[in-house]
């Protein structure tokens, strides 16, 4: 009997974090239950990227888009959806509060009317678990295609044509990187795929890998089959089980269709893949400290060149892309290099995946033409800032970007022209930020990350990034001097030249840049102790305007560490120096009795 | 040699292909600083003040890790740099101890030197100085880990040059440390003792035990007999320290100013040597023509190697000589033959040792073997370095000394002996006079040129009258590996032995070159050492250990022959296998 309906469950980590799995097993017992199990396949697939709204499921043929769905949900929807056709309107995805709910075709939410998606092709549409359904989509006709019907070099032509340039952050042209590799003799070829995500706030690898593995799979056998190489490593975080478990089904299945291992499709081409475990240090994502890492050393970057095209893993010529950039490759090879050179910019061919987090509506992932403006992803896909709130800046290329400030909302988005204002593309992440931020705060957070991620071996990024921040500690205690300015420039400066890897030589860069457009903010850290946002708490000050109190004790009874006394019905005192300025008494004052300094 | 063209600085350079920019510059008489750059490693590129530009390119690179590309113009000195290096160096100062007067490097450490090149005034970060435990668990090496600018030269020799792996980083970032691996103690690791380390590290965070006081005492002591003996590579070093041509020859000096030091009496290792040559080429001997042993035979005078053997390749214990190394002889004939001679009680005699060598500090305790004569054979080792150091502190003009000769009847020597020094020597003197043993006839020409020079493994054979002797030499540690393969892969195998004599030392160009050497030791002066060993051989009217006079005595008055019973009891030992790490 054929189906009626599908059901698809976003199966990505956060939504199965939220429950998705329990979502998808009460869906299965429900359609049992209520005597439909024959008439719908239930499906959990890779993330939609409206993770905001998650986890979410989607009813075919009635575009049924459920948002923030529960486990209870399913009854209904089997009841409803499935079996009457109509929508439960209360789970129904709707654009604003209080709006109608209607059946959408997933491209008229506006949060995805502006993406084009080539990498997130398949996310949210198959099972990732099932071969059968990446075949369906013109999986692994790519990989066919370059067996059988053009060369080596007609790939790397295509490639060529397409523009892709890599997706890790810097922007290397791939075919250029795939070039070098299939010049260089050798009897050992290796390619190893990047996946160690390790940005802040970024899970765009994450995602395509959970919710499309056979595509890097297949993309990675395709660099094999140019370049000469038998085998794959793919390098990922432990700390994504789900992608691995995902990688792992998907390779078995891949070697049972003959897609993968000896002699694929009968062409005579062996290839084959491991999956390395990273321990999640940030350096690993550089790309000598991973093949270190893989080769079972301290995952520690040495000087390029060499460059790994020509002497990488144990020596050997290796094309090492990370995941976004393999995501592209089966596409552009389906659908030519000339198809692909049309979305973007003259230099920036393709879209970019971004995640999109902080101070934002729409948080998720979303994947645009290369071009895009950030005001296009800030306040349409993205939807503002929630809270009637004033947008600040956005900070790209995570802990190694820049912030972006208003007056460049309308720079069209690609690998150039983040460079040109001050940050960079890095591997993905978008971090906005609304007026509550402290740029001092938010730097301390970054600075932070990048003192913890440092591997120690070299000097300027060892010791500049613990230097930087311990005037970023100082100045949010108030300690700060107005010539660290200059000192820190200098310290950034010397990184950005002297530093060994990327890791290093980036790691100023929110720094650098964020004096530049909110110097006036150090300034007001270190010439008044005050911190606008209220975010250093070292500067901050609670107290009790004692005309406006009433005495009724509510702050002295929220208040976590028994600072606030007073006598009932009269006025108030915080003993400033137990305060943890938690803000408690702020918060639960009904007087406004209590003001922030 | 390919060469191709580039510019420093706007002027024309033909360069070798492929070298670094750094190297070229060099060349060229441009020095770039650096301070983790060593050229017995490979480019670690951790320091990052050694970055140039290169003409049309907005990054600056590393020149210690860039190799030139034809036609490149490279900037090495600019304003910009300048300020960027200056700014490392500041901000590694910042981290650094400044305890510079009271500093085992004083006035030898580089990082001072670049300080003073970038005339650093004041620092202008804030100062943040961990303080760290030292690591005084060997009797060789004193590790200190505030001193630390973790460089990685020390765990790059530890595990490049050296194979042995004792040193490691451990944890990252600000918190990362150079130590041995799961944070244990020095004589809790592998460590060798061979004190490469301390000989690369360009700080003072790693050291040699400094014993000269103890040197001092006995001097003092009315009641001690202090009798020194020196090893055959101090005497073509120390005078480095007063600023004398690495490979000068100084063992006169060195004799004299043991003597203004207050030493009773003068011996030279080097007589040692050729006593070694005598019990280790009959053991030898007998284990081809008698098959006393297994074969090859392997050479045990180098206490690093001996160490490193008994932990990384236990199975070769029967292979060893069972010869102890020319100082704890010398140590053990001090204490006896020459105690009985002079008319002294053993116990009464200080013997001490100056060497080339960190780990001797630790042999001379290493097992009761090492006390032959019923006390310590030898009390005190102290280091070329040391000596340097005490020549210095007594005011002795140590290069315009007069010549002196060593004491009888165990100071004389043959060129044999003073060749121990280097790699292959010891291969070479044993050659000398195995020659004599297998065939009654002396060699025609004592240079057995196929046995020196600086290749990490050397192999030859070298013809008896007849009877082929295969030997195998190598030097560093870590060139060890690829001949202990082949010894156990025929072993394996039950084939024929690939060697009859094989000679290792752990550090590369042999004693030379040991772990208490002078600061800067680097290929050229390890060329000049080893041309100023060689020169000593050739100068010596006796070149073999047999023909030397006061050996031939030995034997006569004292030890009988070689491989006597008194021979074993005095200058044979034992060997046990040692776990890598103690627990």
């Amino acid at each position: 009997m054929a189906v009626k309906n599908y059901i698809l469950v976003c199966g990505g980590t956060a939504c199965e974090s939220s429950k998705g799995d329990d979502i998808f097993n009460n869906l299965l017992k429900e359609a049992e239950a209520q005597g439909v199990a024959d008439d719908v396949q239930i499906v959990k697939t890779g993330c939609f990227g409206f993770c905001e709204k998650g986890p979410i499921v989607k009813v075919l043929p009635e575009q049924a888009f459920y948002v923030e769905v529960k486990p209870e949900d399913a009854g209904e929807i089997i009841s409803e959806t499935v079996i009457k056709g109509r929508m439960v309107d209360r789970i129904l995805y709707k654009p604003e509060k209080g709006a109608k709910g209607d059946a959408f075709d997933i491209d008229n939410i506006e949060f995805y009317q502006k993406q084009y998606r080539i990498v997130l092709r398949n996310c949210g549409l198959i099972n990732p678990e099932d071969i059968d359904e990446y075949i369906a989509r013109d999986g692994y006709a790519a990989l066919e295609k370059c067996l059988f019907d053009i060369t080596p070099d007609q790939i790397i032509e295509e490639l060529k044509v397409s523009g892709l340039r890599g997706r890790g952050g810097a922007g290397f042209p791939t075919w250029m990187k795939w070039n070098f590799t299939k010049q260089v003799e050798s009897d050992q070829k290796y390619i190893v795929c990047n996946a160690d995500e390790g940005d802040p706030g970024a899970y765009m690898d994450r995602s395509t890998l959970e919710g499309d593995p056979h595509s890097i799979l297949e993309a990675m056998t395709i660099a094999g089959i140019c370049v000469g190489a038998n085998m794959g490593a793919i390098y990922i975080r432990a700390e994504y089980p789900l992608a691995i478990e995902r990688l792992e089904t998907a390779m078995a299945q891949a070697r049972e269709y003959g897609l993968l291992g000896k002699d694929i499709l009968g062409s005579g081409f062996d290839f084959d893949i491991e999956l390395r475990l990273g321990a999640g240090a940030f350096v690993c994502g550089e790309e000598t400290a991973l093949l270190a890492s893989i080769e079972g050393k301290r995952g520690m970057p040495i000087p390029k060149p060499p460059f790994p095209a020509v002497k990488g893993l144990f020596a050997e010529p290796t094309v090492i892309n990370n995941v976004e950039t393999y995501a592209n490759i089966p596409a552009i090879l389906t659908k030519g290099g000339e198809w692909f050179a049309k979305i973007g910019t003259e230099k920036s061919k393709g879209t970019k995946v971004f995640a999109l987090t902080g101070k934002i509506k729409n948080s998720g992932l979303v994947e645009v033409p290369m071009g895009t403006t950030l005001r296009e992803i800030v306040f349409e896909i993205g939807g503002g800032i929630p809270n009637g709130k004033k947008f600040k800046a956005v900070q790209t290329g995570g802990p190694s970007g820049g912030v972006i400030t208003d007056k460049y909302l309308d720079t069209p988005i690609d690998f150039d022209n983040l460079i040109s204002i001050g940050s960079m593309m890095g591997s993905g992440g978008m971090i906005v930020m609304d007026e509550d931020d402290c740029i001092v705060d938010v730097n301390r957070f970054y600075m932070d990350f990048c003192v913890e991620e440092s591997c120690g071996k070299c000097a300027p990024c060892r010791i500049g990034t613990k230097k930087l921040m311990g005037y970023l500690d100082r100045f949010t205690q108030g300690k700060g001097e107005v010539e660290d300015i200059q000192k820190m420039k200098d310290i950034g400066e010397a990184m950005k030249k002297a530093a060994l890897c990327g890791l290093g030589q980036t790691a100023p860069n929110p720094i650098l840049s964020s004096l530049e457009h909110f110097g006036h903010e150090y300034m007001e850290h270190i010439e008044e102790g005050k911190c606008a946002a209220g975010k250093c708490k070292d500067l901050v000050h609670y107290k009790i305007i004692a005309e406006k109190c009433i005495g009724c004790t509510v702050c002295a009874r929220k208040c976590p560490v028994n600072c606030i006394e007073g006598e009932r019905k009269k006025p108030h005192v915080i003993d400033q120096e137990k305060c943890i300025k938690c803000g408690a008494c702020f918060e639960g004052c009904k007087f406004d009795a209590i003001i922030v300094s | 040699m390919e060469t191709v063209e580039i510019k420093i600085n706007g002027q024309p350079y033909e360069v070798e292909k492929d070298t670094t920019i750094l190297k070229a510059a060099k060349k060229a008489g441009i020095k770039i600083p650096t301070l983790c750059t060593h050229s017995d490693l490979e480019p670690w590129a951790a320091c990052g003040i050694c970055v140039v530009k290169v003409e049309g390119s907005p990054r600056m690179v590393r020149a210690c890790a860039t190799s030139v590309v034809p036609g490149q113009n490279y900037i090495t000195h600019d304003p910009e740099l300048k300020k960027v290096r200056k700014t490392v160096v500041e901000m590694t100062l910042s981290n650094h101890p400044q305890e510079c007067l009271s500093c085992a490097r004083n006035q030898t450490c580089e990082l001072q030197e670049v300080a003073a090149e970038f005339g650093i005034r004041e620092i202008p970060f804030p100062m943040e100085v961990k303080r760290l435990p030292k690591d005084e668990s060997t009797v060789s090496l004193v590790f200190d880990p505030t001193k630390c600018i973790q460089c990685g030269r020390c765990a790059q020799v530890c595990q490049q040059l050296q194979d042995v792996w004792a040193l490691e980083f451990l944890h990252r970032g600000y918190d990362t440390k150079i130590a041995p691996a799961a944070g244990v103690l020095l004589n809790e690791s592998p460590c060798i003792k061979c004190g490469q380390c301390s000989a690369h590290c360009p700080v003072g965070a790693i050291y040699e035990n400094d014993q000269t006081e103890e040197f001092c005492a006995a001097v003092e002591d009315e009641t001690k007999h202090v009798a020194v003996q020196i090893a055959p590579a101090v005497r073509v070093a120390v005078g480095e320290a007063f600023g004398m041509e690495p490979g000068s020859i100084t063992t006169g000096k060195i004799y004299k100013a043991l003597r203004m030091l207050g030493s009773d009496a003068v011996f030279d290792t080097n007589f040692a040597a050729d006593l070694t040559i005598m019990e280790e080429g009959t053991e030898l001997v007998q284990r081809i023509t008698k098959g006393t042993g297994v074969l090859p035979q392997i050479t045990s005078c180098c206490p690093a190697w001996t160490d490193y053997m008994e932990k990384y390749y236990p199975d070769m214990i029967p292979h060893f000589s069972t010869a102890k190394s020319p100082m704890m002889m010398q140590g053990a004939v001090t204490k006896t033959y020459y105690a009985d001679k002079a008319g002294i009680d053993k116990k009464n005699i200080y013997s001490v040792a100056i060497m080339p060598c960190t780990a001797k500090k630790y042999e001379i305790g290493r097992d009761d073997n090492m006390q032959a004569s019923g006390v310590n054979d030898v009390d005190l080792v102290l280091t070329t370095r040391e000596l340097a150091r005490m020549i210095k502190t007594a005011g002795i003009d140590f290069a315009n000394l007069p010549d002196e000769e060593a004491d009888s009847p165990i100071g004389a020597y043959s060129g044999a002996g003073t060749i121990f020094g280097v790699t292959g020597g010891v291969m070479e003197a044993a050659v000398r006079t195995a020659y004599k043993l297998v065939t009654d006839d002396e060699l025609g020409d004592v240079n057995v040129n196929a046995v020196r020079g600086m290749e990490g493994v050397k192999k030859g054979a070298v013809d008896f009258k007849g009877t082929e002797v295969k030997v195998a030499i190598a030097h560093g540690m870590a060139n060890v590996k690829s001949i202990m393969d082949e010894i156990r892969d025929a072993r394996e195998k039950g084939s024929e032995p690939p060697y009859h004599f094989i000679e290792v030392m752990a550090c590369r160009g042999g004693c030379i070159a040991g772990g208490g050497q002078p600061y800067g030791t680097e290929d050229d002066i390890r060329d000049k050492r080893i041309a100023g060993i060689y020169t000593d051989d050739e100068k010596s009217v006796v070149r073999k250990s047999h023909e030397n006079p006061e050996i031939v005595q030995i034997y006569k008055d004292f030890l009988g022959e070689p491989l006597s019973h008194k021979a074993h009891e005095l200058l044979h030992t034992k060997y046990i296998e040692r776990p890598l790490y103690q627990k």
